[in-house]
């Protein structure tokens, strides 16, 4: 058997979703973290949690791309293919490049399966010569779990539940990486179910072993070690980094993390993430519902914590008027918005970025907030963090957006260590003065005076406010004063955040590309091959959005073309043409998917041609 | 300045009291003032947290911290604030609109919880700030500027609805009963868990009288029972009424045919006699004032400490360098 050196790859996990794809995908990520590869991953599951057996509708998927070279996307086109039933085939084959290499199980391919995927029995694709061209590795994934296992006290579907295993073992032999993680976990999570244990552990090893006996495969294959920046690594996904980076928040500001949120996709995992953390004395509060979610974090923040509240879409419109409210306070408060497709329930468990304009004016008379994105996995944690400081040295409530795509999608993450974090100076008042709540100081912030301080007790409230005493006020000059002052505060944020820098290219060039969120590992590689092929473009990349860099606006007028990419209708496009009246131009995917870099350079280059 | 020295006007700030005149939240306003020095909490510890109504003006004529949010959402904001800062004595100012209708659903939850707070229900059976209409406790036939035909609502029983969300401490009290408050008040800040008092409040503008019968002294001892723990259940001019359980039906019955040992004698802590009390709802029935039901039952904000607590000693203090670093990390030389 031969053994080829390879860059990079690409594989499709694809099964019913209860097959443990999912799972499969995870571990082989893990693995593959700590064999030293870059990579970038993408999980594409069903909203429903075990649709019906079989069937298209039911088909999880998990796509990997990792290589010895920088990886910023999880790749367009996949080079293996690793399919469980006739169905998942049949929904993915179109992800897989011309010669590329499928890995099936043809226990799948029965009639049952071809009947509930759809098909004809004359229409089964092993047969209908539709295969020619890829290189197909079959096997009988459930018979040979079975067979393995058949001095196994598990009954035969606990025992079918381990052939996810199988393939596992078959890919960690074809790409030589070492099963030690996975065991490792696998005794963890098994470690009061020994049989359970021993036929994954029994099941994984036949997997490897078959590769490695039967040429089936096509082929094992080296993927080197990544040469990424010196530094120690771990594996991350967005939804954990911007948990951290909550805790990382209040730590750094010396303030207690209380975290109110009711379950939503794809937002949960933040929950289930800091209700793990207690011992950093984090309250994470499941509420009985959005508005009540947000409600508690306010008052956590009257209290003096610094109050987290996250969500999705259609929880973000229900936590309107309590945004608002957190406005009208100015009171330290992130809102997570894990942004999935939409509108209404939309496409849950599918990406979009849809809510930016929401975020930005999504609330009943003139409250602006700020508004923070993250780009990959590991900014989250960064994101999250900046999106803390700002919500307590400015004293407001601050939006921080990610989305499905990198909120469940894993990279490597050189990790900081907590002495390089920067520290976050809450502006608390002073006791045994006279305390005026709304009085403010040249960041137009004002001084927080919490439950307990002695001689500062006050009332605030969601009605008007005189200006600097805080007492309601009706009157027609004050309310104009406030509106323009509390959106002045909001401004002059740009004073306190980094200029916008580029992220590759020049600052002169015939194209920017301008993007924001999650679209960057697409953009990062699509402007990297054409740099590389001579052509004028560049790239910068938004975290700051509400508001903009100071910079913004001279950086863009150093090119011919602005071109914006967004997995949505044209949104950042609205408020960079609205603010610097550029002729910016869209490119817009709402499919629910990420962008292929592909897709980008070809428009990119259609661009470049016609000028 | 030291607990025991506060007056009432301690806790009164300087914003002119905006209720219509003859509003009955003067008086629920001047007994919590009355009540605030006795309780033994420094006033920086107090905060007073209101939904949108009428009564949720309440928290800007308190000296105390103090917050005016929005509709329904009070007990949502206090449930949050009690977790974060246990150590406070919250206070929740609601009315039948803000805690049963647009935040009913908070309402029972704080209760099931059991957040050691003290809700202050002003019930006045109508719309009062969106000027006059009928709200869920407002009684079925009622005329009002959005009922002009009557009200086809069924209304909601406030006691009995928090009974049934499992509420460890409820009561009821009235406007113009000024000392029955004040001692009702005490109960509720007594109580460790979540108290409701519900407070029967004339709104003399848009539903004037409602609870004439419960307040006019013509009337009000005929149409009240008030409940006192270990006590026999009656009523009366002269106390010539009590009442009896025969089976789980409550009769009204004469004291000149029945002895007082075969009254129902009230117990605070019999959830089963509490439930019926909430019942006495209609015209048959005297109305009780009075703590229906009070019981112990763990609060919120302590499970959570004590989970946190666990969670220290299991794993010691958390380390956030641990935290980032996870269980899996490689080196790139």
């Amino acid at each position: 058997m031969t053994q080829e050196t390879v860059e990079k790859v690409v594989i499709f996990f694809a099964g019913d979703s209860g097959d443990g794809i999912q799972l499969t995908g995870t571990q082989f990520t893990n693995t593959t973290a700590l064999h030293g590869n870059d990579l970038s991953t993408f999980p594409d599951f069903p909203a429903e949690i075990r649709a019906p057996q079989g069937t298209l509708a039911g088909v999880s998927g998990f796509q990997i791309s990792f290589g010895s070279t920088e990886i910023y996307t999880p790749g367009d086109e996949c080079d293996v293919l690793v399919v469980m039933n006739v169905a998942a085939l049949k929904a993915n084959i179109k992800r897989l490049k011309k010669g590329g290499a499928i890995i099936l199980n043809l226990d799948g391919f029965d009639k049952r399966n071809m009947k509930l995927a759809g098909f004809s029995e004359e229409q089964n694709p092993l047969f209908d010569n539709s295969l020619e061209g890829y290189q197909v590795s079959e096997m009988n994934v459930t018979k040979l779990t079975r067979e393995c296992l058949v001095d196994s006290v598990l009954g035969t579907k606990e025992k079918d539940r381990c052939k996810n295993m199988f393939v596992l073992g078959f890919i960690y032999w074809m790409y030589n990486r070492t099963l030690d993680h996975t065991i490792q976990f696998l005794s963890d999570k098994f470690k009061n179910k020994p049989d359970v244990f021993d036929a994954n552990i029994k099941v994984l090893k036949a997997g490897y072993n078959f590769a490695n006996t039967c040429e089936v495969s096509s082929g094992r294959f080296e993927v080197k070690p990544a040469k990424m920046a010196r530094g120690t690594y771990r594996n991350i996904m967005g939804n954990q980094a911007a948990a951290m980076g909550f805790i990382a928040g209040a730590q750094q500001s010396g303030l207690d993390l209380f975290y109110g949120s009711y379950p939503i996709t794809p937002a949960s995992d933040i929950l289930h993430e800091l209700a793990k953390h207690k011992n950093f004395k984090v309250r994470s509060f499941q509420a009985e519902d959005e508005i009540a979610a947000i409600s508690a974090a306010i008052g956590a923040s009257f209290g003096g914590a610094l109050g987290v509240t996250a969500t999705s879409g259609p929880g973000v419109a229900l936590k309107g008027e309590a945004i608002g409210l957190a406005f009208m306070l100015e009171l330290p408060l992130v809102i997570v918005n894990v942004q999935r497709g939409g509108p209404s329930t939309g496409l849950p468990t599918k990406t979009e970025q849809a809510d930016l304009l929401q975020a930005v004016y999504g609330r009943n008379g003139e409250a602006p907030v700020p508004v923070i994105s993250a780009s990959t996995p590991s900014d989250c944690f960064s994101a999250a963090l900046e999106a803390c400081r700002i919500a307590i040295e400015h004293m407001t409530p601050v939006f921080f957006l990610s989305d499905g795509y990198i909120a469940n999608g894993a990279e490597p993450w050189c990790f900081p260590q907590s002495k390089d974090l920067p520290s976050i100076k809450p502006k608390m008042a002073t006791a045994n003065t006279d305390y005026l709540p709304y009085k403010r100081d040249e960041k137009l912030v004002r001084n927080w005076a919490v439950p307990g301080m002695q001689g500062l007790e006050h009332r605030v409230g969601g009605l008007e406010k005189e200006n600097e005493t805080g007492n309601v006020s009706y009157d027609s000059d004050n309310h104009q004063m406030m509106v323009k002052t509390r959106a002045e505060k909001v401004e002059r944020i740009a004073d306190f955040i980094p200029d916008q820098q580029l992220d590759s290219g020049a600052q002169q060039a015939k194209i920017l590309v301008l993007g924001w969120g999650s679209t960057y590992g697409a953009i990062k590689s699509a402007i990297k091959e054409l740099l590389a092929e001579g052509k004028s473009v560049a790239h910068a990349h938004l975290r700051y959005i509400v508001p903009f860099p100071n910079n913004l606006g001279k950086l863009l007028e150093g090119y011919d073309h602005i071109v914006i990419p967004e997995i949505n209708n044209g949104q950042l496009i609205k408020l960079i043409r609205d603010k610097y009246l550029v002729d910016a131009k869209g490119l817009n995917k709402i499919k629910g998917t990420p962008f292929q870099s592909r897709e980008i350079k070809n428009h990119l280059l259609d661009l470049l041609n016609g000028d | 300045m030291e607990t025991n020295k506060y007056t009432a006007k301690d806790f009164a700030t300087d914003q002119e009291v905006r209720w219509c005149p003859g509003c009955g939240d003067y008086s629920i306003l001047k007994q919590v003032q009355t009540v605030m020095p006795e309780i033994g909490v420094p006033k920086e510890d107090i905060v007073f947290i209101s939904g949108i109504g009428c009564s949720s003006r309440f928290p800007y004529y308190m000296e105390t911290y103090g917050m005016h949010s929005i509709h329904g959402r009070a007990t949502a904001i206090a449930s949050g604030l009690k977790a974060a800062r246990p150590d406070l004595s919250v206070w929740i100012i609601t009315g039948d609109g803000d805690s049963l209708s647009i935040g009913g659903n908070h309402l029972i939850h704080l209760l099931r919880r059991n957040f050691d707070t003290n809700i202050l229900l002003f019930n006045n059976q109508i719309y009062g700030l969106t000027k006059g209409q009928y709200s869920p406790t407002s009684e079925e036939g009622k005329k009002t500027k959005s009922t002009p035909m009557g009200s086809i609502d069924h209304p909601f029983n406030p006691l009995a609805l928090c009974m049934g969300a499992d509420a460890t401490f409820v009561a009821r009290t009235m406007d113009r009963d000024p000392k029955h408050m004040r001692q009702m008040l005490q109960r509720s800040n007594e109580h460790k868990g979540t108290s409701l008092l519900e407070i029967y409040q004339n709104c003399n503008v848009f539903n004037d009288g409602a609870f004439f019968g419960y307040t006019d002294k013509a009337t009000k001892s005929e149409q009240t029972l008030f409940l006192e723990h270990g006590q026999p259940l009656i009523f009366g001019v002269n106390k010539e009424k009590g009442i009896k359980l025969d089976g789980f039906k409550p009769i009204v019955v004469s004291l000149d045919k029945v002895t007082e040992d075969e009254l129902w004698v009230h117990d605070e802590k019999n959830r089963v006699k509490a439930d019926l009390l909430t019942r006495f709802f209609g015209e048959d029935l005297p109305r009780p004032f009075g703590v229906f039901y009070s019981e112990e039952r763990t609060c919120y904000e302590d499970a959570l400490q004590a989970q946190i607590d666990q969670a220290v000693e299991l794993k010691g203090e958390g380390d956030l360098d641990t935290l980032l670093r996870g269980s899996n990390t490689w080196e790139i030389e």
